[in-house]
């Protein structure tokens, strides 16, 4: 039996748990392509006008793997993860919106996942999902404890300074002297980490020497510090990391500059990018980054650059 | 500590006269123009939706009016609303205004925050607070009423903006009472002005059901005065949104765990299997009831990058499609205007006309 799970979203997070996971239950695991032209273009017709774009996105990752031919597609109802906080209101209504506009879907399986209780929720998820695909709870509860160490693993790579994508291997680095400014270069996965909609974003910014800083690669034990430190935190899952990460990498005047990644209309973000914004205000200087369906590496390029000479002269001046 | 607070609809007239009673100065937020939402906008996040923006702009001009507080409601996501305060005061300190703010969050789960932030806006003997509250509540509930039956007139009215013209008065007589026994008297007043209206009793009308984002839904300016221009068009308007019935579901019901609108979200649940926030799977469920009740259509008015409206859109297509049922979303942002969301409406009803017509027969 085959397992369709879309490349977008929750996967840039997520992946290598599921993909382990259903490999030991005995499935085998396909992944749609990485994001191409053909994927985006069927998303932006066949989603509700006015969504941002990682939304059409998914749209066309589903039909792709649709049209694969796999029996299932792993669409997992992404509630909430951390205390206190959900994902962004589109994740948590995501598999009905796809229901409700994609017709002739193989079945869905959406587990809901909202982890109330930490571990122990995860585990009761695993042994559920195990079990609706006719294999046993033990086999489940066996098959998450995998995933979970091939997680971490993933996870510490990260840590270690790797960014998601290439984590993921969607891209190696070429080895380029990383001599230029360092960048905080803050945003969700599912932006800077495609390399069709960002553009190659992570490349181009290696091409020209920069060292860059995720928002994935703040030690966990900070952001928890940085969230009590706040007067109010947002609610939104991928928003707060965005966030916390900004005043770490500031606080610790690891950066020259910080670029926001953001998704033309996206919601949170009207919110988070002021943030950054405002906290970045009279430290480094600030830019952000919009990205949609028009999109072209042009204007990526040249604002990358506006960006990057600004902080060389800088430096230099100083 | 002079307070403003946001404006929505008419409820300005209770809530103001409930700061004054608890012993606060209060700075009116003024009506909603044009200017307070280009201010809004300048200093507004560019995709923040309509309601931050207006906000913004209110407090702007509470400020330059001599406000140095605000006091809003608050909220625990999903959704953007409950961080507006805080975002808002980050904005304004960065403009160079420290005001104090004032977020009341729901009870539940923040009951000591709340009572802590009830207490500095009450700055009179603890005997006043109840009547206090009473008397604003009493006037909020009279405001609803106004308005739901303002709906309900509109369309039979034989002179066109008779309604509209009587609704004024009401408002105006509501403004004036100052306690109880001029409560009580204004509501008999209101009852006789609004039983003057001169109305045809065999009249018809296409029945609209309004659902969306509550801010927009109540805030006519908002909404490009959709209640009001879908009167004059001859549609008897409902909506089930009322601040009275939402303050009863968010700050009472909600801590005692009593779940609201019930029925609404069991019939949403086939479409949507999540609370997305907002109004999200309410609106959903409504539009379903809507359609058991023989109304003829139903508009969905959402901010334009509204998180939970954007979702409730996309189901809404499909629960039209299934039930045959014609629903219109109305994106809102800076640019709508009201002879925009007119045309709009005019195209809607002119369609639902047809297919009442359709399905009746023609009489003649
Ligand atoms: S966080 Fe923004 S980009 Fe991501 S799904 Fe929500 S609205 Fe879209
Ligand atoms: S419901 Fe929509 S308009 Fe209201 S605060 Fe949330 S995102 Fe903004």
């Amino acid at each position: 039996m085959r397992i369709g799970i879309p490349s977008t979203l929750a996967y840039y997070e997520y992946f290598p748990f599921w993909d382990v996971f259903f490999r030991e239950l005995g499935f085998d695991v396909v992944s749609s392509p990485i994001t191409t032209k053909a994927i985006l273009d069927w998303g932006v017709k066949h989603t509700v006008s006015d969504a941002c774009v990682p939304i059409k996105l998914i749209h066309g990752h589903v039909r792709a793997l649709a049209e694969e031919g796999v029996d299932f597609i792993f669409l997992p109802r992404m509630v909430s993860v951390a205390p206190k906080e959900t994902f962004c209101p589109k994740f948590l209504g995501l598999p009905d919106l796809i229901q409700a506009s994609i017709n002739n879907l193989p079945p869905m399986l959406s587990p809901r996942i909202y982890l109330r209780f930490g571990r122990m929720s995860l585990f009761r998820i695993c042994g559920q999902t195990a079990r609706s695909l006719g294999a046993s709870r033990i086999k489940g509860l066996r098959a998450c404890a995998k995933a979970l160490d091939a997680w971490h693993a993933f996870l510490r790579s990260i840590r270690q300074g790797l960014t998601v994508a290439e984590a993921l291997g969607l891209r190696q680095r070429t080895g380029t002297a990383l001599r230029g400014p360092r960048l905080a270069l803050l945003g969700y996965p599912y932006l800077i980490n495609d390399p069709f909609i960002s553009a190659n974003l992570l490349g181009l910014l290696e091409e020209r020497g920069v060292q860059v800083l995720t928002a994935e690669m703040v030690p966990s034990e900070d952001l928890k510090r940085l969230s009590r430190s706040m007067r109010k935190n947002l609610f939104w899952h991928y928003s707060n990391r965005v966030v916390w990460a900004a005043m770490y990498y500031l606080d610790k005047e690891m950066v020259d500059g910080v670029i926001h990644v953001t998704a033309f209309g996206c919601g949170p973000d009207a919110m988070v990018g002021k943030l950054v914004e405002l906290e970045a205000k009279g430290k480094v200087p600030f830019t952000t980054l919009s990205l949609d369906e028009h999109t072209g590496q042009e204007g990526i390029i040249t604002r990358i650059d506006a960006f990057v000479d600004m902080l060389v002269r800088k430096k230099v001046s100083a | 500590m002079r307070i403003t607070f946001p404006r929505m609809g008419t409820s300005y007239i209770a809530i103001a006269d409930l700061l004054t009673g608890l012993g606060n100065e209060v700075i009116l937020p003024p009506p909603i123009t044009k200017r307070t939402l280009d201010l809004g906008t300048r200093y507004s996040p560019e995709f923040a939706c309509l309601p931050f923006k207006i906000l913004m702009g209110t407090y702007l001009e509470g400020i330059a009016r001599g406000a140095d507080a605000i006091v809003s409601s608050g909220g625990v996501g999903p959704c953007r609303a409950g961080f507006y305060m805080e975002m808002h005061r980050r904005i304004l300190r960065d403009l160079g205004y420290e005001v104090e703010t004032i977020t009341l969050e729901p009870p539940k789960g923040h009951m000591v925050d709340l009572i802590k932030q009830l207490r500095r806006l009450i700055n009179v003997p603890l005997s006043r607070v109840w009547s206090t509250v009473r008397f604003a509540w009493g006037k909020l509930e009279l405001l609803d009423i106004i308005e739901e039956r303002a709906y309900y007139l509109r369309p039979r009215e034989v002179v066109r903006g008779s309604t509209t013209r009587a609704l004024r008065k009401c408002l105006s007589i509501v403004r004036g009472a100052k306690d109880m026994e001029q409560l009580s008297e204004a509501r008999n007043k209101v009852e006789e002005i609004l039983a003057s209206v001169p109305i045809d009793p065999e009249a018809v009308p296409l029945k609209v059901g309004l659902v969306g984002e509550i801010y927009v839904v109540l805030e006519p300016f908002a909404n490009g005065e959709v209640a009001e221009t879908l009167g004059e068009l001859g549609v008897e308007v409902h909506r089930s949104t009322y601040l009275t019935k939402w303050t009863r579901e968010n700050a009472f019901l909600d801590f005692f765990r009593i779940p609201a609108d019930r029925d609404a979200k069991r019939l949403a649940r086939p479409y949507l299997g999540e609370m997305i926030g907002g109004h999200g799977i309410i609106n959903v469920g409504e539009t379903v009831i809507y359609s058991r009740n023989g109304f003829d259509g139903v508009i969905h008015l959402a901010p334009f990058t509204c998180i939970p409206e954007i979702v409730a859109k996309g189901i809404l297509t499909k629960v039209s499609s299934d039930l045959g049922f014609p629903v219109m979303t109305l994106y809102l942002d800076e640019h709508t205007g009201k002879e925009g969301v007119r045309t709009r409406l005019e195209a809607f009803v002119d369609l639902i006309s047809k297919k009442r017509e359709k399905e009746q027969g023609v009489a003649w």
